[in-house]
């Protein structure tokens, strides 16, 4: 027994075994795929939150699996904690009831071309993305007897022995790792990051703040030329002026000096 | 397949590609403004997928390091596109994504 072998073997007792990792997806996937249908089918928002939520975890679970243990906690607090509630804040504000999508849409033909144009890209990503890498010999966590059985056939066993090498307790585990990166190799983005985040929070707030005077959100426009006439108060409608008979200035948001000029 | 096989890491990848296309499908047919953002944020995930999943096939922590980046600025945009539709909600009393197709009043 060589010592990469010896390597192999001991790598493999610390990980996962491949068949539980293979019943977790085989469980997980499907759950996830039909979360995923169910976000883009169901009518009510609120339940379409909750299904992506499900959507979340199974993706939580998936890191895990995939070595990514940081990323799991993170997807669990960020993404169905924070995100999601966000989510659900603004859909509570806003109101679900008049939330809904009422009649029919504008373009025709619209859902057919998009499931026809999403088909494709499935497929072209499945070509180009996941189809060099859909062998057995992909496969991270599989049994030192099919290790074996694939590197007798001349094929490279667990290619991707390395993150686990780097998650191991001798390393630090996996944050100590990502740590490392993030603030070393990484740590101009990191900074970039920081700056971003501050003008998301500085932004939101900026646009969250409510506005009663209208003048000051609209474009009021010159005495020459009125930005939205029929909106601000105390100032005539340009069509009226143009026209004094001409009383039929409508509400639906249309400017009444469109059709008289 | 066995399960003592384990799982390749194209499958992974499969089905990741098959839950960004959702989003976009998603993104395409609904009209609810907040459905549509949440269907942005299932092709950001599905896209977080992929690159775990590479990170895990290469063997180095790079991926998951740009996996976290793709949450943080997932987050930001989160805040700021929420913001954008209450806004617009205000103004138009509706979120349907029809409804906003002018600039100006």
């Amino acid at each position: 027994m060589t010592a990469a072998t010896m390597l192999l073997a001991q790598a493999a007792e610390q990980s996962t075994s491949g068949a539980a990792e293979f019943w977790v997806f085989w469980l997980l996937a499907p759950l996830s795929l039909a979360a995923a249908v169910s976000v883009v089918l169901l009518k009510n928002p609120v339940h379409a939150s909750l299904m992506l939520v499900v959507n979340f975890f199974t993706f939580a679970v998936f890191y895990a699996i995939l070595q990514g243990q940081f990323l799991a906690t993170i997807q669990v607090i960020v993404y169905a904690g924070a995100i999601m509630i966000l989510f659900l804040f603004v859909l509570m504000l806003l109101g679900v009831d008049r939330a809904g999508e009422q009649g029919p849409g504008k373009v025709k033909g619209q859902k057919v071309a998009a499931i026809l144009m999403g088909s494709a890209l499935f497929i072209a990503l499945t070509a180009t993305v996941a189809g060099p890498f859909m062998g057995t010999d992909s496969a991270c966590n599989s049994s030192p007897a099919v290790q074996e059985s694939i590197a007798a056939q001349g094929g490279e066993a667990r290619p991707c022995i390395g993150l686990e090498q780097l998650n191991a307790d001798e390393n630090g585990g996996n944050v100590a790792q990502i740590g490392r990166l993030l603030f070393i190799d990484y740590v101009w983005p990191f900074e970039v990051t920081s700056v971003l985040l501050v003008i998301a929070a500085i932004g939101a707030m900026v646009l969250g703040k409510r506005n009663d005077r209208l003048s000051e959100l609209v474009d009021v426009g010159t005495a020459d030329a009125p930005g939205v006439p029929h909106l601000v108060e105390g100032t005539t409608p340009a069509g009226e002026l143009a026209d004094d008979t001409d009383d039929t200035t409508d509400e639906t948001g249309d400017l009444a000096r469109e059709g008289q000029s | 397949m066995s399960p003592e096989a384990g799982i390749p890491a194209g499958y992974y990848l499969l089905l990741a590609a098959a839950l960004f296309s959702i989003g976009v499908v998603g993104v395409l047919v609904r009209r609810n403004m907040i459905v549509i953002f949440m269907c942005i944020e299932l092709m950001l995930n599905a896209v977080n997928l992929t690159l775990v999943a590479f990170s895990r096939i290469n063997g180095n922590l790079e991926g998951q390091v740009l996996s976290f980046f793709v949450m943080v600025v997932a987050a930001a945009e989160v805040t700021v596109g929420l913001a954008l539709i209450v806004n617009l909600f205000r103004l138009r009393a509706s979120i349907d994504a029809d409804d906003a197709d002018r600039l100006r009043l």
